[in-house]
């Protein structure tokens, strides 16, 4: 069982790799965003990922227990933060998509490149 | 068990990621991306981080979904990515991701309570609270006190992600008056899926309630302003989704939520004057009531209000940005 002890870190490398390829491979500019937020997605696993403790419990002090073991807290804080601040750039990079589909009426990438290249 | 289960999410994950890029379909994705978001929840749970579980269901699982939702109404339902970089992708995508997995051999196995992060300013945090601040949520604490800054820096990229937002779609609350056809037609979009109408009305009071439980209990148990923010925009959103954009404007209106963006920032940043005007340093809550564990409690209460003003204005002045654009 000691190799599973990585497995998360396994799964954070994949989802990057999902993510990434999405945003390289893919010309349609909401797969790119959809892409960029597993890729987002991914790290927030591996932040998570490292504030467990073994026989720990969610940082939650309760009061007259004593010994208890708590996870970390402080990689909790970030990515707790780290959500909200990525739904509101996505909003942003979507806001840009729904602008350029009204002035290319596409959002193909290759489609508004060649537009553009016509002058 | 709880690892086996964990194993079993995980790998869930990795194929639902995979379906996501590979649909053609947009709708797909964006359903699929939801689906996505619960699993990343509850692995977030398994990992003991209640807090960013709740946040990552609320935020991910609702708020995000609606929001492609609405840019898809506006753009296009089918991914027409040509196939042609595809091997070259794939490859470099590849020996990536075995480069970042050789890479893992060297991290300490999961729950390795001697692991460089647990070792560091963490126990600290976990011995001080009691005794600086005396709230049960350490996460709020750190959140809140301890790294104060921080949380008032993310505030601002919110607010200034909204504000751009706004900019590029313009806001259209302004209008006072609306056609009788044009009304006609936003609460009639519903209206044949009686379930919908009826679950989702019982539920709004309910989940506007558990919001404002979440904000106040934050130093309790798991919640906050941006857990708070979240859930409160998720209920309203659903109101609007019911009943039409114009009518979930007539419940907080533009001018209300655009007040609500600002003004929750502004708060943050007033109770950090505030404490330098009574002769600490900024955001040092100590100074505020004259025993300093009480001023931590009251400072922590506000920041958190503003945080949640804030989130709840950012996000619903968002969807109404995308959900106006549609009937222009």
């Amino acid at each position: 069982m000691e190799f599973l002890g990585l497995y998360n870190y396994w799964v954070f490398a994949i989802l990057l790799m999902v993510g990434f390829y999405a945003v390289v491979a893919k010309t349609n500019l909401i797969k790119k965003l959809i892409g960029l937020s597993i890729f987002q997605a991914a790290v927030f696993l591996l932040y998570i990922t490292m504030d467990k403790v073994e026989g720990g419990t969610a940082p939650i002090i309760q009061k007259g227990v004593d010994g208890q073991l708590y996870s970390n807290p402080l990689p909790q804080v970030l990515i707790l933060t780290a959500i909200v601040v990525g739904i509101s750039t996505l909003a942003l990079g979507l806001a840009i998509v729904v602008r350029i589909r009204e002035e290319y009426g596409s959002i193909e990438e290759h489609k508004t490149q060649e537009m553009d290249r016509v002058p | 068990m709880v690892t086996l289960f964990g194993i079993f999410l995980l790998t869930m994950l990795v194929i639902v990621a995979v379906a996501m890029v590979r649909a053609a379909n947009l709708f797909v994705s964006v359903m699929l991306s939801g689906i996505f978001s619960l699993l990343m929840a509850a692995n977030f749970f398994i990992l003991d981080a209640a807090d960013v579980a709740l946040t990552e269901a609320a935020v991910g699982a609702g708020v995000s979904t609606v929001l492609f939702l609405s840019a898809l109404a506006l753009t296009a339902e089918r991914d027409r990515s040509p196939q042609r970089r595809r091997w070259l992708s794939l490859a470099v995508v590849t020996v990536t991701a075995l480069v970042v997995i050789y890479a893992t051999f060297d991290k300490p196995i999961l729950g390795d309570p001697n692991a460089p992060v647990h070792v560091h300013v963490a126990p600290w945090y976990l011995e001080k609270t009691p005794e600086l601040i005396d709230i049960p949520n350490v996460v709020t604490a750190v959140l809140g006190s301890f790294r104060g800054y921080d949380t008032l820096g993310e505030v601002f990229v919110v607010f200034v992600a909204g504000i751009g937002v706004l900019s590029i779609l313009g806001v259209h609350g302004r209008r006072t008056t609306i056609t009788a056809d044009e009304l006609e037609r936003q609460a009639s979009l519903m209206r044949h899926h009686e379930i919908p109408q009826v679950v989702g009305k019982l539920l709004i009071p309910y989940i506007v309630l558990f919001g404002l439980y979440v904000q106040f209990h934050g130093e309790y148990g798991p919640g906050g302003g941006f857990q708070a923010g979240a859930i409160i925009a998720a209920g309203v959103i659903l109101y609007a989704l019911l009943e039409g954009d114009w009518r979930a404007h007539r419940v907080i209106p533009q001018p209300v939520l655009t007040g609500m963006v600002a003004g929750g920032a502004l708060l943050y940043t007033g109770v950090g004057v505030l404490a330098m005007l009574l002769g600490g340093n900024f955001l040092d809550y100590s100074v505020l009531a004259s025993d300093p564990v009480k001023g931590q409690q009251y400072g922590i209460l506000a920041i958190e209000a503003g945080v949640g003003i804030t989130v709840t204005g950012v996000l619903l002045s968002i969807f109404h940005a995308f959900a106006g654009r549609e009937s222009h």
